[in-house]
């Protein structure tokens, strides 16, 4: 694999591989399909492939039928659509029954860039997370994309997989045993724990490189799924290093760090600090960006420094 | 999930046997179908009086359309409900669901007994249709809007699977103020779905009041039309109307149909005939009484 891939792109690559095996495996799209990379499918099997138009409402429930007739859909299109302009649908026609429905959609987050807030997807974890039964997971590069495709793919119930669109550093080697369910441990470390997801995890590892000249030893936890999230992870790491910071492309309310405080709070109080948005943001471009809202692995060190000071 | 249902094997639910189990497919004359629509709007008034809470009006209503598919137009097994090989009847208008579990019971998905639980803790017909939960039920309902998109991913399943099934969606005139039913409208046809058939339970009245107040959506007919639908027009408590607009639509290929069904909310029960009132409200006792004596 190159040394940098969105994960859209392994995406829409390993759907194509497959669709070679499991010929119940169909895809819909809503008029975004070249940027989704879900036309690459639609190339290789026409007959199989679905595009909606710019319906999504009326995407996700044509994929929950096609679901309780045994196929297994992917359906796709930007974050910011999916589950927000279509949450009931997904609410009462997919996750209220548990189909069989995989919702991946790209360009999550503000490293979509120039295009503005209307684009930019900083809720849509928050709403995913709220569907009881519902799967979420967040591939942090590209080789985790492809195995988290082809574990939804495996599952039997409804999964939602946040993509994204900017190229990415490659993290994993092919031989990463992901597993649904399973947060990854990247750097092992005592000090203090940083849980991440997406392109944030990249900057965890980052951070952590450079918190090690100062003698900080980071435990870096990739949390690619949200939900059902792992708790015996974190309480090992609450446990064990008596700090945690959550980093997202996403609000705290709600996303990862929510998520993380909840298991934390219930069982094994330590300090957190998160690294998330607050706000909406602006276009830009995605570096600006990242830097102006403070998610790049500079500010994870920043948070890292604080949560140590705070500890008992 | 781990709701707890009461398994219908349980005695509570031995059916007293008023409905003889339809069983496969049987050809029952129009007179017949007439007897069963009454049964039908019966069990209907007795479980929305027994939970104390419902819709009436848009459940009697739509009683001749559904005795006319589950005793003459679908293929369907009640001893096999996922028999691959099946037509399909989704619910959209899923506040109708006392009439579904009716005909389901009716035709031998569900001890007739246990129609007394709707509405109850831990009992398998909710007040809203769940998939999964009870047999024969297609698709969860409650929102509106959804079942014609339910319908054609089912559709297209069937079509790639080769299989000769048709698949039948049950609106309500209010619920074409969604959105989503004309995204649907454009799909359907967009993808040549002629083995779809919509019905629209067309009785005029929507919760606030008449259609024609709340929202306009005449010319009904001529909606479905400029979408690509081919649209028939009936009398939708004249059953024999009903089966043949359902035949009609069989024959008809390259594009789905959609049938416009004249009904008055309500029907059969005076009181409740064309008032706005009984959208969503259970009769009282004395109300189920008069009810029941006037669908003798």
């Amino acid at each position: 694999m190159a040394q940098e891939m969105s994960t859209r792109d392994a995406y829409g690559q390993t759907l194509v591989e497959l669709g070679k095996t499991n010929p119940d495996i169909v895809v819909l799209d809503a008029d975004l399909s070249k940027s989704t990379q879900t036309h690459l499918f639609g190339k290789a099997y026409p007959d199989r492939f679905f595009d909606c138009g710019i319906a999504e409402q009326n995407m996700v429930t044509i994929a929950a039928g096609l679901a309780s007739s045994g196929k297994v859909p992917f359906c796709s299109t930007f974050a910011v659509f999916l589950p927000g302009r279509c949450f009931d649908q997904v609410r009462m026609s997919i996750s209220q029954p548990g189909l069989n429905v995989k919702m991946a959609t790209t360009h999550s987050g503000i490293s979509v860039g120039e295009d503005g807030i209307s684009h930019q997807a900083i809720e849509d974890l928050a709403l995913a997370c709220a569907l009881p039964g519902l799967t979420v997971i967040v591939p942090a590069d590209g080789v985790e994309a492809d195995k988290a495709v082809r574990a939804a793919a495996e599952m039997i119930g409804p999964v939602y997989l946040r993509l994204g669109r900017p190229k990415v550093p490659v993290i994993y080697s092919q031989d990463y045993q992901f597993k649904i369910g399973q947060a990854s441990c990247l750097l092992e470390g005592q000090d203090v724990t940083i849980i991440a997801i997406g392109i944030l995890v990249k900057a965890a590892l980052d951070a952590a490189a450079d918190l090690q000249k100062e003698g900080l030893r980071c435990r870096v936890l990739n949390m690619s799924t949200v939900q059902p999230i792992d708790e015996a992870a974190i309480l090992k790491a609450a446990a064990e290093t008596g700090a945690i910071v959550t980093a997202e492309e996403h609000l705290a309310h709600g996303g990862l760090g929510s998520l993380v405080a909840s298991v934390v709070a219930a069982n094994r109080p330590v300090p957190m600090e998160f690294i998330s948005m607050k706000d909406y943001a602006m276009s830009g471009k995605p570096a600006e960006l990242m830097e102006r809202y403070k998610l790049t692995a500079k500010d994870i060190a920043e948070a890292v420094r604080k949560v140590v000071k705070r500890k008992s | 999930m781990t709701r707890r249902i009461v398994d219908s094997a349980s005695p509570a639910y031995q059916s007293a046997g008023a409905f003889k189990p339809a069983g496969p497919p049987k050809n029952y004359s129009v007179s017949e179908l007439e007897v069963m629509a009454k049964k039908i709007r019966r069990a209907i008034i007795t479980m929305i009086g027994n939970a104390g809470s419902g819709h009436p009006g848009g459940s009697l209503s739509a009683v001749e359309i559904l005795t006319a598919l589950y005793f003459r137009i679908l293929k369907h097994n009640p001893s096999d409900p996922h028999w691959p090989e099946r037509d399909r009847f989704i619910l959209s208008k899923g506040h109708a669901a006392p009439a579904l579990y009716a005909a389901l019971a009716a035709s031998g998905y569900l001890p007739e007994a246990e129609l007394c639980t709707i509405r109850k803790i831990d009992s398998r017909l909710q007040g809203h249709p769940e998939c999964g939960l009870t047999p024969g039920v297609e698709m969860s309902g409650g929102a509106l809007g959804q079942g014609l998109s339910f319908g054609i991913g089912v559709t297209l399943a069937g079509r790639l699977n080769k299989k000769d099934y048709r698949t039948y969606v049950l609106l309500g005139d209010g619920e074409c103020d969604e959105g989503q039913v004309w995204e649907a409208a454009m799909a359907a046809a967009h993808f040549k779905l002629d083995k779809l058939t919509a019905i629209v339970d067309h009785n005029g009245i929507q919760l606030d009041g008449w259609n024609k107040d709340i929202m306009n959506i005449e010319p009904l007919a001529q909606k479905w039309e400029s979408f690509g639908w081919r649209a028939i027009q009936i009398n939708g408590h004249d059953v024999a109307q009903v089966i043949d607009a359902l035949e009609q639509a069989k024959k008809i290929s390259g594009q789905p149909t959609v049938i416009i069904a004249l009904t008055v909310k309500g029907k059969g029960v005076s009181f409740m005939e064309n008032n706005p009132d009984f959208h969503g409200k259970a009769p009282n006792a004395e109300e189920m009484k008069i009810a029941l004596k006037e669908l003798e």
